[in-house]
């Protein structure tokens, strides 16, 4: 199962309930204001390590850019996709939920 | 007061309170917006950056993937407005692991209760 969140996890706990209601083996994608969260160092950066254990973490990448970042500023063990990256992970993982 | 005003002589102190991302939703560039009308008017304007506000002046941004207008280098032409006084948020940059060299102008950065102090002392403040 997919499960994509749009909102800054410095605002909303969008990503934190995605990822505490996700099964594992889910993956999770940040676009729009939750790119935050693939930052490699914040507050929120444990939270994400925590979840790269069971989970897979991607980021969209033009949105990553668009707010500023590089892509070797993301945290590790996080996957940058661009938008054909974003396809994919729907068509190969079943049902997609979003976290809005 | 519509006398003075006619007068040009009233210059109020207006604050803008900037807390939100850009790109995900219209704030940041709407106060952009707002803060230049009242740049037009030559009133004693001062911005915090504070939350995810921070992230409005990021160094860096590039915009071509998303087909959205970069308007982080307009932040830069505020000086232009006379517009220099510009505060950011110590604790919100450190919870998001910035610091004032990932900004793209020359900020203050301020404590939270000194920016409770400068919000105080204003005649008007704006919130985006």
């Amino acid at each position: 199962m997919l499960h994509i969140v749009n909102k800054s996890p410095f605002e909303k706990n969008s990503l934190e309930q995605a990822i505490s209601n996700s099964k594992d083996g889910s993956a999770i994608l940040l676009i729009e204001d939750a790119v935050y969260a693939a930052k490699s160092s914040s507050s929120v950066a444990e939270m994400v390590k925590g979840a790269l254990g069971q989970k897979t973490v991607h980021v969209l990448g033009p949105d990553f850019n668009a707010r500023g970042f590089a892509d070797e500023d993301v945290l590790e063990g996080v996957t940058i996709v661009d938008y054909s990256g974003f396809v994919d992970l729907v068509e190969n993982n079943g049902t997609v939920q979003s976290w809005v | 007061m519509e006398d003075e005003m006619m007068e040009g002589g009233v210059v109020k102190k207006f604050m803008y309170v900037n807390r939100k991302a850009p790109y995900g939703t219209i704030y940041a560039l709407e106060s952009l917006e707002v803060v230049l009308i009242a740049a037009a008017f030559e009133q004693d304007v001062s911005l915090i950056f504070m939350d995810d506000g921070v992230f409005q002046i990021k160094k860096g941004q590039k915009t071509d993937g998303v087909d959205m207008k970069n308007f982080s280098p307009t932040y830069r032409a505020l000086e232009m407005y006379d517009i220099e006084k510009l505060y950011v948020c110590k604790e919100s940059l450190e919870a998001r692991g910035m610091s004032e060299d990932d900004l793209i102008v020359d900020v203050e950065v301020l404590e939270r209760a000194a920016l409770q102090d400068l919000m105080d002392e204003q005649d008007v403040v704006f919130s985006f």
